[in-house]
Formats: C-alpha cells, sequence, structure tokens
C-alpha cells in the first residue's frame, strides 16, 4: 500500500511531462492569426504568458508553478486563469460525473442481482439481452436520441442547460446507461460463479429464501469485481461527460477542454488534463483502500 | 454443448450485410446522390429512402460511405491492438514474476488513466506535423488521410490492454503444461516455445477478443468524431454523421432522419459485433471447461 501511495507522484509528473510536451508539439502557436503581430507585442504576448526561452527552461518554469498550485493563465479566455475557470466549471461536471456514478451503481447492481437471481428463466434473458443493447449505446448516440424524445416530442423535459435538478437527470441518465449495463454483466457473471460456491450450498440448506441467499451472503462475495472496476468506470465516466456536456450545452470543465485543443490553449489543456488525473488517482486510492478491506473481511 | 445460438447467426448476418452495403452500396446509388441540391432537408421518400442532409446530399450515401471510414478505422485499429495486446501478454505471461509484476502494474495504471483525452491531444497535434512531412516530402496520399492514420494508430494504441490481460492470464497456465515443459526440456529456446506451443493455443482466445475490440475502436472514433476532433471534411464516419444529426435536432427543424439512421447503423454493427464476441467467448469457455 505504501508502495502505491508512492508511485502515484511518479505517475502524476508522467502525465505533466506528456501533456506538457503533447501540448507542444504542434507546430502553431496560441498568438498565431491571420495577420501577423509585431515582433514587439508577440515577445511582450511570449513573456507574459511564460512562453519564452527554451523548451527545457519553460517545462521547468512549468514543473515550479505546478508545485504551487498555478495553472497558469488561459491564452484564449483573456485574463482569466486556468485556476479561475476550473474552479467554475469542474464543480458542474463533477456533480454530473457523481450522479451518474450513483446512478450506474445503483442500477447495474440491481439489474445484475436481478438477472442472476432467476437462472433459465425469461427474465434473465431479458435482462442479459437489455444489457447488450445498452453496451452498444454509446452516449452519443443515447443522447441526442433521448432529447428527441423526451425534450422535442413529448415535451416532458428540458432541452439542456444547467442548474435545476430536473436539468440533470436526462444528461446524468445517458451518461450512466452504458456503464450500468457493463456493471450489471460484471455482477452477474460473478454471482452466477458464486451461487455455485459451498458457502452457498450452506445457506441454502439452512432453509433461507432465495432473495436472502443471493442478497445477504452471494452479493457480499461476488460484488468485489465490481469494486475493482470503479476505477476505470470513474475515468470513463470522465471521459464521457465532455461529450455529454456538448450535447446537452451543460457549462463544465469538458467543453472548455474540447475548445482548449481547438485553440491551442496549453495551459488551460494542461489544467484539465492535469486536475482529471488527479482526482482519478485519489479515486483509485479509495477504491483500492476498500477493496483490501472488503477483501480482507470476506478472506476471515 | 451449444456452439452458436441463434442470435449470434443473426449477428453474422447482420454483419454481412453491413459490409456488403458498405462496400457495395455506394456503387448502386445514381452519381447525382453524391452532389449538392437544392433539396436540403428533405424527409425520407423513394429516390432518398433516409432523407438529405443540410447540402441536399443523399444521407444514404454518406451514411454508406461514412460506415466504410468507421469500419476500416474499427478493423485496422483493433488489429493493431491485437498485436501489441497479444505480444505484451505473451512476454508478461512467460518472462517471470518481477516483469510480470510491473507490466500488470502498468496496464493497472493505463486503465484507470483518461487514455481517450492523452490520445486526443496527440492527434490533434501531431496531425499538422505530419501533413507538413508529407507536403515536403510529396507523400499526396498522406496529405488527404493523414488524420485518418494517426487515428488508426493511436486508437490501436490505446485498446489493447484487455487484450494484453487475458493473453497473460492464459499464458500462465499453458506455460505449465507438460508439453511446454517437454518442449524446454528438449531445448528450445524462449521465443521458440512462445511461437510454436503457446500462441496457437491462444487463437481462439484472440479471435473472441478481436471480435470485442472492433467495436470499442469503433465507438471511440465515433466519439472523436462527434466532438468534431476525429475524420474531419470532406471525409465522414458515422461518428461525425451524428454529430450532424444532433446538431440538427430542435423544435425548428426536426430532421430527426438525421439522427436515427447514422444511430441504427452504428447500433445494429456494435450490437452485432458484441453479441458475436459474446457467442464466440461463450462457446470457448464452455469448450475449455
Amino acid at each position: 500500500m505504501l508502495r502505491r501511495l508512492a508511485s502515484l507522484p511518479v505517475v502524476l509528473l508522467c502525465v505533466v511531462t506528456i501533456t506538457f510536451f503533447l501540448m507542444r508539439l504542434s507546430p502553431g502557436g496560441p498568438f498565431d492569426s491571420e495577420r501577423k503581430l509585431p515582433a514587439a507585442i508577440e515577445k511582450q504576448l511570449l513573456a507574459k504568458y511564460k512562453l519564452d526561452g527554451t523548451l527545457l527552461e519553460q517545462y521547468s518554469g512549468y514543473l515550479k508553478d505546478l508545485l504551487h498550485g498555478d495553472l497558469r493563465l488561459s491564452t484564449k479566455y483573456r485574463n482569466r486563469s486556468v485556476n479561475e475557470i476550473l474552479a467554475q466549471t469542474l464543480p458542474v461536471t463533477l456533480t454530473l460525473g457523481a450522479t451518474a456514478l450513483l446512478i450506474a451503481i445503483t442500477a447495474g447492481v440491481w439489474l445484475g442481482a436481478f438477472a442472476a437471481a432467476r437462472p433459465g428463466t425469461v427474465a434473465e434473458g431479458g435482462a442479459l439481452a437489455a444489457m447488450l443493447l445498452a453496451i452498444s449505446l454509446p452516449s452519443f448516440v443515447l443522447g441526442p436520441l433521448l432529447i428527441l424524445i423526451f425534450s422535442i416530442k413529448l415535451a416532458w423535459l428540458p432541452v439542456g442547460g444547467w442548474g435545476t435538478p430536473i436539468q440533470l437527470l436526462l444528461p446524468a441518465v445517458t451518461l450512466a446507461i452504458p456503464y450500468a449495463a457493463v456493471i450489471a454483466r460484471l455482477l452477474h457473471d460473478s454471482l452466477r460463479e458464486t451461487l455455485a460456491e459451498d458457502f452457498v450450498r450452506t445457506a441454502r440448506a439452512k432453509g433461507l429464501t432465495e432473495r436472502a441467499v443471493v442478497y445477504r451472503h452471494a452479493l457480499r462475495v461476488a460484488i468485489l469485481p465490481v469494486v475493482s472496476y470503479l476505477g476505470p468506470l470513474a475515468a470513463n465516466l470522465l471521459t464521457g461527460s465532455i461529450v455529454v456536456e456538448t450535447i446537452f450545452h451543460i457549462p463544465g470543465a469538458g467543453g472548455f477542454f474540447v475548445n482548449s485543443i481547438l485553440n491551442r490553449d496549453g495551459f488551460l489543456l494542461g489544467g484539465v488534463v492535469i486536475v482529471y488525473c488527479v482526482l482519478l488517482m485519489l479515486f483509485n486510492l479509495l477504491v483500492d483502500l476498500s477493496y483490501r478491506f472488503l477483501d480482507r473481511r470476506i478472506r476471515e | 454443448m451449444k456452439t452458436f445460438t441463434g442470435s449470434a447467426k443473426v449477428a453474422a448476418l447482420v454483419l454481412a450485410g453491413m459490409g456488403l452495403l458498405v462496400l457495395a452500396g455506394p456503387l448502386a446509388l445514381p452519381d447525382s446522390h453524391r452532389l449538392p441540391s437544392p433539396l436540403t432537408y428533405a424527409a425520407p421518400s423513394i429516390a432518398h429512402p433516409c432523407g438529405t442532409d443540410m447540402n441536399g446530399r443523399d444521407l444514404l450515401l454518406r451514411i454508406m460511405e461514412g460506415g466504410r471510414i468507421s469500419l476500416l478505422v474499427g478493423i485496422c485499429g483493433a488489429a493493431i491492438s491485437l498485436f501489441i495486446g497479444t505480444t505484451y501478454g505473451l512476454i508478461a505471461g512467460s518472462a517471470g514474476r518481477g516483469t510480470d509484476n510491473a507490466m500488470m502494474r502498468l496496464v493497472d495504471v493505463l486503465y484507470s488513466v483518461p487514455r481517450l483525452i492523452f490520445i486526443l491531444i496527440f492527434i490533434n497535434a501531431f496531425n499538422e506535423r505530419l501533413q507538413l512531412a508529407a507536403n515536403s516530402q510529396g507523400w499526396e496520399w498522406l496529405v488527404g488521410s493523414s488524420r485518418l492514420v494517426i487515428l488508426i494508430l493511436s486508437l490501436g494504441v490505446i485498446e489493447w490492454l484487455t487484450m494484453a490481460r487475458i493473453v497473460r492470464g492464459q499464458t500462465l497456465t499453458l506455460r505449465e503444461r507438460s508439453y511446454v515443459a517437454a518442449a524446454r526440456v528438449l531445448g528450445e529456446g524462449y521465443w521458440t516455445i512462445l511461437r510454436k506451443h503457446i500462441l496457437p493455443n491462444l487463437a481462439g482466445i484472440i479471435l473472441v477478443y478481436l471480435t470485442l475490440a472492433i467495436p470499442s475502436v469503433i465507438i471511440d472514433e465515433a466519439f472523436l468524431s462527434f466532438l468534431g476532433l476525429g475524420v474531419q471534411a470532406p471525409q465522414s464516419s458515422w461518428g461525425s454523421l451524428l454529430a450532424e444529426g444532433a446538431a440538427s435536432i430542435n423544435p425548428l427543424k426536426g430532421a430527426w432522419w438525421m439522427l436515427l439512421f447514422p444511430s441504427l447503423a452504428l447500433l445494429s454493427t456494435l450490437l452485432a459485433l458484441y453479441s458475436l464476441g459474446d457467442a464466440m467467448r461463450r462457446s470457448l469457455s464452455s469448450k475449455n471447461h
């Protein structure tokens, strides 16, 4: 565990380095435009945004600023710092992501257990088919279709925007559904395996109902693969939220991410990537801890 | 033992149909469908079964041509990921404990990093470099499709993790088999054993995960193109058609066909690939047990 903790800064340094040099790979600069700027003004601009000096100097300067918690200035949204932009947009993205995570876990666990508790029935077959369908429905297909049905044809829900819980519903569901299906399948397969084990037979022999066997005894063991999937799931949700924010016009960090690539806004891009990675690493650490805790309790 | 269920047969048929449609379909339509016409945003009709887009081009033709790109990226990207994943998994599974631990730790880290985000940055940063190089070297074929080439390469580079895990697990069990031990005693080298004794036994499982990797790569490509950061005009893929479709549904102009038909094309392909891969995996695991 301690080794795990020690490896975090190393991974983070790799992330920062890769992002920095990827940003610098493209030949154009952020201030290139149709009209050439006068040399003196360009020099001043480069100095203000700390883009002067050799690549190595810029890199070490960037690292130094990062260590002080300064993500620097955006080159597109002049006079706004990356910290400021992220402080406004990140809570939006995180709310969306956390809601989707909650929906994915709840719906996935419920559907997986539902299917596994009814082996060989039409209900199981139907649930499995629904999972397959949901996995094949990426958010950029599902989102516009849901808008078309619920917001335009039926006019039950708002087309987009942000601020009220009702506006959160459609995007969070769009983001969650494919991953709920992944969780359901994972849980279904692992429950089927667990239900064949000895301790489950003992529980059945005690005369417990099938419901109690599945939900009280088997589920506790079978949930482990789902717990270890939470790390990759969080990464997928953060990536997926970029497209969901675009579809539903949500003012989150994802839209700024896409724009920062198009505008060659290097420090904004770097800021989003670095903050995403830090969040994911912390989340993974938490998942890892809880996995070890759960696993040990089961072994004992 | 059930080998292939009915749904797998349906899936194979859907895929064959989609392949035929995408390859031969554009030839069957008149050339005039390719050109912009005054008939913009026309609803589905007999002349245009899927309607027309904002420039009056036939949507069916665009879906078929977009499918070529989507499927090309999916198949080539998955083939690259297969190559990387198999090599990585074989080495991790056979090189000994320390190497194995280190290599699998890297896979774990990569799993929980938003890989697609890095690829996105990479594609957009590297594309111009490649274009400049292609222009100066006079490689004309590369100028038009540099983005596509980078897209295929980089998506192949991120989707190999699952393949590596599965291959590594199988290699770990296979290398304990007595015929591998026999080969070792007979003095066969490390690479010879991998190539002659372990790799052939992995063929089935590799094929299964290739089938499952293709839809993942197709989804990744569509994700990038949907954001406008993947395939770019004049080329289009199902992802960029979907982006146009999503942009053209609003209460004022309800061009639902522009969203529905690309969605159906993508959905049926993904569903067919996933269910085929699933059926193959089931039949393989029931054979092994």
